[in-house]
């Protein structure tokens, strides 16, 4: 391996056009990568973040927030299903907000909430405050402001910040239920609810339970007014989540195996040109796996090379584009990255295998 | 013991139905520190003798004995390992490798040996002083004269202590000075080492540096 360490120490331009490509893969993985999960967080975390193993919609609002109702009777027998912990409801209102000082307006889902979600405290006592995302902070949104929601202007004021809660791309308020309401009556007075009625609920099983079966008995109890399902699934039935995944998983899978050609590609090039060469070292007493190890230890580096400039270069990006781009680079895509790069070069590099065992010692001479 | 015994060793090479006889049954001895020249035009067979003694090739036919040692019915993995132990190659054109160091280029040997790294340090240390190296030791081949290059080249076929010294046509890239100068290198080195060599050539001027001179035609061994 020393020997091909040296190569690459010593002969770095030789194998610029292929970490050049793998730089610009990574990028690219990086950068898709962050799309998908800036998309799936910004869209999701209000949902994930709810306390309760399972949501509960009506049944004919096809699992969508903004379409569900349960009424005040509907939500007390829920609460009497045996294994259920508690119940909360839930309500969103999709609205634009303007922000002191901003022209341009936010886009906010305002919730109102019973039960706490993860990171959320207890609901504010009182009218008209809120907590908000932290992603608001890009529209110039701070604590103590007054943000003014919809068409008439309802006025909430901002208590502090929560993160993670965002729902459909845009930035998570979170109040009381009457905050809620009335800010739901004043943005769309043919919609106001009835006292009571929230659209969804968050539903605690107890402990040793299974959440299924509860869903399923909740349903029964309801008389099939409501359908409940659990949270991965009620985030995997929003709107284009789903085929946001496939498509963008699709592509990433796509970069990585052209990540395994370029790897492939290069390498085959590079082992017809060093024949002579590793007919040599046969000759003096190599063995094909020595001299394997060595293609795929450069590969290896090369690849951890180019992951790091693109790393480099995909922070950078983030730095770049304007905060309104859903573009979240975490630790554990990162790491995807590296180590689906790291796996591509190997098996790219592992093509040569044939060509390198194939090297007979013999041609070292004459 | 013979440093190296064929016996009636035959090599046919296969090209759709017909056959290549490269060697026909060639036998022969070299003794400890004996330097035997073999001679031949092109194709006529001493290529593969010299591959077959190095275990670079295996007999269809016959035994050949290094050392003692029957290496004809090695399979290709022990090949390897008496090749990294018994034998020292000094190829053609040289064949250093190009982003080694002098100094690296006798390492690769021990490299691929897994040895002490100290121990063959020191041995490549002390090669490339004996061959006037020290001071080059840090070259790369591309700042080396040919005549150095070439020298190298003798240093790592004595890296790993050999029983045997195969060299193909050293003189073949060289003028007739330089070309005596490392026929002259060479058998100084193989002379203080006692150990036996074969050198393949096809220049009768470079004959006399050896013991014997063996002149191969056709594949059948014949002697001078």
């Amino acid at each position: 391996m020393k020997i091909a360490l040296r190569e690459l120490w010593r002969r770095p331009g030789r194998f610029v056009p292929a970490a050049l490509a793998l730089v610009l893969l990574t990028l690219l993985l990086l950068v898709l990568g962050g799309l998908l999960d800036g998309l799936f967080t910004g869209s999701t975390g209000a949902l994930r973040a709810q306390p309760g193993q399972l949501l509960t919609y009506s049944s004919d609002s096809k699992l969508s927030l903004v379409r569900s109702r349960i009424d005040a009777a509907t939500i007390a027998q829920v609460k009497q299903v045996p294994g259920v912990a508690q119940v909360g409801g839930i309500g969103a209102a999709l609205l634009g907000a303007q922000v002191p000082g901003r022209t341009a307006e936010a886009s906010v889902a305002l919730f109102g909430y019973e039960l706490a979600p993860t990171g959320v405290p207890s609901p504010p006592a009182a009218l008209g405050d809120v907590y908000a995302d932290r992603s608001l902070q890009a529209y110039g949104v701070k604590v103590g402001q007054t943000l003014l929601l919809g068409p008439k202007q309802f006025p909430v004021q901002v208590q502090g910040w929560v993160d993670d809660t965002n729902f459909l791309l845009q930035g998570g308020l979170w109040g009381n239920p009457d905050t809620w309401r009335a800010a739901l009556a004043s943005a769309r007075p043919d919609a106001v609810l009835a006292p009571g009625t929230f659209q969804a609920l968050t539903v605690e099983t107890a402990a040793a339970t299974d959440p299924a079966e509860i869903a399923a008995a909740i349903d029964a109890t309801t008389g099939g007014a409501t359908r409940t399902v659990t949270r991965s699934e009620a985030v995997n039935s929003l709107p284009g989540i789903k085929q946001q995944r496939s498509t963008f998983n699709a592509i990433i899978a796509t970069t990585f195996l052209v990540a395994a050609l370029v790897v492939a590609l290069f390498f085959a090039l590079l082992t017809i040109e060093r024949t002579a060469m590793y007919a040599v070292f046969k000759a003096v007493g190599a063995s094909g796996s020595q001299i394997f190890v060595q293609v795929i230890s450069q590969a290896v580096v090369i690849a951890l090379t180019a992951f790091v400039v693109g790393a480099l270069l995909a922070v950078g990006a983030i730095f770049a584009i304007p905060p309104q781009v859903p573009l979240l680079l975490t630790s554990a895509r990162t790491l995807q990255v590296l180590v689906g790069l790291v796996i591509m070069s190997v098996l790219g590099s592992a093509l040569s295998l044939r060509r390198v065992a194939r090297v007979d010692p013999a041609s070292a001479i004459g | 013991m013979s440093a190296l015994r064929l016996e009636r060793v035959r090599k046919v090479y296969h090209s759709g139905d017909d056959e290549i006889v490269a060697l026909d049954y060639a036998s022969l001895d070299v003794d400890d520190a004996e330097i035997l020249a073999l001679v031949g035009p092109s194709g006529s067979g001493k290529t593969t003798l010299l591959s077959i003694s190095g275990g670079l090739l295996s007999p269809t036919e016959g035994r050949v004995l290094v050392a003692g040692d029957d290496i004809s019915g090695y399979d290709p993995k022990r090949l390897t390992t008496f090749r990294r132990e018994r034998v020292g190659f000094v190829f053609q054109s040289v064949n250093l490798v190009p982003f080694l160091t002098a100094r690296e280029n006798l390492m690769v040997v021990a490299d691929f040996d897994r040895r002490d790294q100290k121990k063959s340090a020191a041995r490549a240390d002390q090669l490339l002083e004996e061959l006037g190296l020290a001071s080059r030791r840090s070259n790369l081949p591309g700042q080396l004269s040919g005549g150095e290059r070439q020298r190298v080249a003798v240093g790592r076929a004595f890296m790993n202590e050999p029983a045997l010294v195969l060299i193909d046509e050293p003189t073949s890239a060289l003028d007739t000075k330089l070309g005596e100068q490392v026929m002259d290198l060479i058998v100084t080195e193989v002379r203080a080492r006692q150990t036996a060599a074969v050198i393949v050539t096809h220049d009768m001027r470079m004959t006399h540096y050896a013991d014997r001179t063996l002149t191969i035609m056709d594949g059948h061994l014949q002697s001078d």
